[in-house]
């Protein structure tokens, strides 16, 4: 992958006149404000301090929501790299995230809990799904790439459902790995939220280095950023491996939050739900992942408490939010500042 | 040597119907750029109102043509009054309104008919099998489904292919600029195809009422293989649509009929009998992903 | 400031959401009902609830004496969703008492959950094998039957009738190989084809030409939910009902299959733990309020619920209203409770001890399509797992 970095550089250096001058052409999206510091301060500040106040109010439910937004939040943004960043649209997204999951549940079965193994092992192994998924798939673009995302996804989903040694359509236990301190909940939130600050900072990172820029450039104008030198091939085979190993991740979270991996982690409606949380945020907007997932936890905890005619008032408020917001949250936000 | 012919025939069956959904939903996609989601949705309203209709009537067929006119109406007020305004947004935004009208959909359907499952019986005059060779019956109510999803096919073939309004959806569908500026008018063909769309939807719902569970949330999983055909065929092209739902029935049908037979053959019993039902699961999906990695654009790629 | 606004009405909706639940006034029993309403396996979901409101009616709205308030969520029947949804109901309404699954992929997902919670689950359907031995729990009881039970009875019953020949069938997925497992447990007659079809699949064409080509004595089909209605619909529009007899488990032959299948599934032997007519004041009383109130007749699973209810009003009056009393609540249920099955004791894994019926459709001089009692197929049976089970 190193590699593939070095030849977006080289591509990226000999032909950033090019590509500013693409940059300066889209419509304003390009044109990323610096981060909205206040915000995302206080977020932190708020995120830190959490769980100071449900242990003291006696809150243990909305600890485990906050960590469980949180996690999304991780995937999401993941998937936005590809999604928002390289206009890739992947309809498999469960895939890698339920394999980071089961990684964690399977080296459990096997008797392997060791943080430092079974970590690193989720991360590659959605990473290798993700690298040879992602090279057949990239060959077709638009609705064949959705699909053909989505036909691998549905292949590993039948595969892991008849797996009986492993659970099965019944999911496995997934105790939580060791740390040589042992994880309570707490722990597990701060687990998540590090890991999500880590992996924020490192796609912002990523997304303003020349590999980023090469990545908006090709998703703006495949043709021009090949004529300029891109390897394009390999810019969005480099993305999408990234953005599968950090879903993984999430995944492996999401296990350690849960302690349960289930089918449904990898079936094609939880591959909606994450395309769902970029879209509700804002497409290629930095926080759309972040944003789309609070939202999508808050809507439907909130309409799950309600009623149990949730599924109305859920495809009510989307479709409000379609109508009234087609930027997503985060463009929602911009606009009324301007 | 019957049985081959007979899985064929169930093959052909599930194709032809899948047809009736994924022409719409193809030509929706070529001309108006516009995923639409609640396509599945519209086919579970083809069901329930044929449900209702022919137990309120007595008659089957009554029943069917009720469903038709009832589900273009909702067609017809869909894209009046919601799809209209999404042509314009990208893909994106369209699966996600459209995914919330499948919410919208099972919703009310549940509210107004209740959660269990409708009953819709075979129309008695088709309720038995017909001797179609030596040896071989076979349901004459699956022959009738594949006659008249049969003609609707070809029907569309002609229509699309040998009519001046076929020509413009089709000028459409490759071109939308160029077909606006040759003076189509664009906008009525896009309510009118999609109005056409709706009510083949509703045709597969109400002829695969007997013999599917009418209940919400039965549109998903058709509306999957309806897709897989389409990207199979490749967008926005009706030829293309009808090879891909014959090839996605047959193959599915042919796969979970013959491959346990053949993994039984190839491998110890152990395995075969993991991996046969396994395969046989995943087998379109497999062909799909094969079609697209030799033919990224599908088997009949529409140039625009 | 945006994000301030924002994050203040965040602190603000999750204040109410807190506070709406702790507003309760005096002693009260707060039950925790999660089950499936949406989706194609709504119809079980609204069956079991349904016979629990109805239990709960019939009480007075109280359970052993405390007057009762249930929080119903809808578990989508993913396992995800019910994971949320029980913590919400364990940590933040804080209920007593948990019931409702009927998918066990559901159950297995939050039992961990709830158990380690401390907290009683009165299971109305799900019934796995995994909390029937090594698994086995002090907060788990199920009041309908062992996910197997059913399959075995029906193996028994052909192996009694002597069809020599069977085509067995279930999804692709352990719980699909579990009840065809279970189906041969007893079934010593020669198996001619066992297939597995891909979970959720609704075209069974192929599979059916099979079975016509197989010409075998008896098909044993093993279809939960929507799966169940598109299988036996087509079977029976094959026109196969009238060649080979078909025998499934009592739920995918009761009224919610019926409702949807019609006539054609006339003729069906099934297995039930429950019938209409058995011959009791509870079940009498059940079956006629039940037809009075929601206006259908009622299936295997709202009888599941019925019992719920009745089974944690037995334990409660046992232990006083007092559910500290772990030990005592579940050894007097344990020990037997009068339900619409008359009194059913349990074995020490939660699971009971029951006769199991052979049913068949009829259809009745009104008119209606219902299941009929033919006979008695297993006394007293136990689950496969309860030697694995290291309960007292």
């Amino acid at each position: 992958m190193g590699k593939v970095m070095q030849e977006a550089d080289r591509a990226a250096r000999t032909g950033q006149h090019e590509a500013s001058a693409l940059v300066s052409a889209r419509r304003g999206i390009l044109r990323e404000r610096g981060l909205p510091w206040g915000g995302v301060g206080f977020a932190t500040v708020a995120l830190l301090v959490f769980p100071v106040f449900t242990q003291a109010l006696d809150w243990p439910y909305y600890l485990s929501l906050v960590t469980r937004a949180m996690i999304l939040a991780l995937a999401a943004s993941a998937l936005n790299l590809v999604l928002g960043y390289g206009g890739l649209v992947s309809f498999g997204h469960a895939t890698y995230y339920g394999l980071g999951a089961y990684t964690v549940a399977v080296l459990a079965r096997e008797g392997i809990r060791q943080a430092w193994v079974v970590w690193p092992a989720a991360v590659a192994v959605a990473a290798l799904a993700a690298l040879a998924i992602g090279a057949v798939s990239l060959r077709t673009r638009g609705l064949y790439f959705i699909m053909i995302t989505l036909a691998f996804a549905q292949m590993v989903y039948y595969f892991v459902v008849s797996f009986k040694q492993y659970g099965g359509q019944d999911g496995l236990r997934a105790p939580r790995t060791d740390f040589g301190v042992s994880l309570g909940d707490v722990e597990v939130y701060y687990l998540a939220f590090g890991l999500l600050v880590v992996s924020l900072v490192v796609l912002w990172r990523i997304v303003h280095a020349r590999f980023g820029r090469a990545l908006q450039a090709v998703r703006d104008n495949e043709v021009r950023a090949a004529t300029v030198g891109f390897p394009v091939y390999r810019i969005q085979l480099a993305a999408f491996v990234l953005s599968g190993a950090l879903t993984g991740l999430a995944g492996a979270l999401m296990a350690h939050h849960t302690q349960y991996v289930s089918p449904a982690m990898l079936s094609w409606p939880q591959s909606g739900h994450f395309l769902f949380m970029v879209i509700l945020g804002g497409v290629g907007r930095f926080f759309a992942g972040v944003l789309g997932a609070g939202a999508l936890v808050l809507i439907e905890e909130l309409f799950h408490v309600v009623t149990v005619s949730w599924q109305l008032y859920v495809g009510l408020t989307l479709l409000a939010v379609v109508l009234l917001a087609p930027r997503g949250l985060a463009g929602l936000a911009e606009g009324r500042k301007r | 040597m019957a049985l081959v012919i007979e899985q064929l025939l169930n093959g052909v069956q599930l194709g032809l119907t899948l047809f009736l959904l994924s022409s719409g939903l193809t030509l929706v996609l070529g001309m108006m750029d516009t995923i639409n989601l609640a396509q599945g949705s519209l086919y579970m309203l083809g069901a329930y109102f044929a449900a209702t209709a022919s137990a309120s009537t007595g008659s089957f067929w009554v029943g069917v043509g009720g469903a038709v006119a009832a589900t273009a109406l909702v067609g017809l007020l869909l894209e009046v009054s919601l799809l209209r305004r999404l042509y314009a947004t990208d893909h994106l935004t369209q699966v996600l309104a459209t995914f919330a009208l499948i919410l919208v959909f099972n919703e009310l359907v549940r509210m107004v008919w209740g959660p269990q499952a409708l009953l819709v019986s075979v129309p008695p005059e088709l309720a038995r099998p017909v001797q179609i060779l030596p040896g071989l019956a076979y349901s004459a109510y699956r022959l009738t489904i594949i006659a008249v999803a049969g003609l609707l096919a070809a029907g569309m073939f002609l229509f699309v292919h040998r009519t001046r309004l076929g020509m413009w959806v089709r000028a459409g569908a490759s071109n939308r600029p160029m077909a606006r500026a040759m003076g189509v008018p664009i906008q009525r063909v896009f309510t009118g195809v999609f109005v056409v769309s709706a009510a083949l939807s509703a045709v597969a719902g109400a002829l695969l009422g007997p013999i599917f569970a009418v209940q919400v949330g039965m549109g998903e999983e058709v509306l999957i293989l309806a897709f897989v055909a389409i990207v199979i065929g490749g967008i926005g092209s009706v030829k293309g649509s009808l090879a891909g739902s014959l090839l996605v029935g047959i193959v599915d049908t042919a796969g979970r009929a013959f491959l346990p037979l053949l993994f039984g053959a190839l491998f110890p019993p152990e395995v075969a009998s993991n991996l046969g039902p396994t395969v046989a699961s995943v087998l379109i999906y497999l062909l799909m992903a094969v079609v697209l990695f030799v033919r990224p654009q599908g088997l009949f790629p529409v140039h625009g | 400031m945006r994000q301030k606004v924002f994050a203040g009405v965040l602190v603000l909706v999750m204040c109410a959401l807190a506070v709406g639940p702790a507003v309760s006034q005096g002693r009260s029993l707060k039950v925790g009902f999660v089950t499936t309403l949406s989706g194609g396996g709504a119809a079980l979901g609204v069956d079991v609830l349904d016979g629990f409101q109805l239990a709960l009616r019939h009480l007075g709205g109280r359970l052993g004496g405390l007057p009762v308030e249930v929080v119903t969520v809808d578990d989508q029947l993913n396992p995800d969703v019910a994971r949320t949804a029980v913590e919400r109901l364990l940590r933040r309404d804080r209920v007593d008492l948990l019931t409702g699954i009927i998918f066990s992929n559901v159950l297995l997902a939050v039992g961990d959950l709830i158990f380690s919670h401390g907290t009683f689950y009165i299971s109305p359907n799900a019934g796995p094998s995994e909390y029937a031995g090594e698994q086995c729990n002090l907060h788990f009881l199920n009041v309908a039957w062992q996910n197997d039970n059913l399959h075995e009875a029906m193996g028994h019953y052909a192996q009694l009738k002597g069809y020599e020949t069977a085509f067995i069938l279930a999804p692709n997925y352990p719980a699909g190989r579990d009840a065809l497992n279970g189906f041969k447990r007893f079934y010593k007659g020669r198996v001619v084809a066992e297939v597995y079809t891909r979970l959720g699949q609704l075209d069974y064409s192929a599979e059916i030409a099979q079975i016509r080509a197989a010409r075998p004595r008896a098909v044993y089909a093993f279809y939960p939910g929507a799966m169940g209605v598109n299988f036996i619909k087509q079977y029976a529009e094959a026109g196969l009902m009238q060649q080979v007899q078909l025998l499934v488990p009592g739920f995918s032959a009761d009224q919610d299959v019926i409702r949807a299948v019609g006539k054609p599934m006339v003729g069906v032997y099934n297995s039930s733990h429950w019938a209409l007519e058995l011959f009791n004041p509870i079940n009498r009383r059940f079956v006629e309020d039940f037809r009075r109130t929601y206006g259908r007749i009622p299936t295997l699973y709202a009888a599941q619920g019925y019992d719920a209810a009745l089974a944690m009003d037995h334990g409660l009056r046992a232990v006083g209203q007092d559910l500290s009393r772990k030990a005592d609540f579940r050894k007097a249920i344990l020990s037997g409770f009068d339900s619409t099955r008359g009194r059913v004791r349990f074995s020490k894994n939660g699971y009971p001890i029951q006769d199991y019926y052979l049913r068949q459709v009829v259809e009745t001089p009104q008119g209606e399509i219902i299941n009929r009692l033919r006979g008695v197929i297993f006394r007293a049976h136990k689950d496969a797992y309860v030697s694995r089970c290291n309960l007292p």
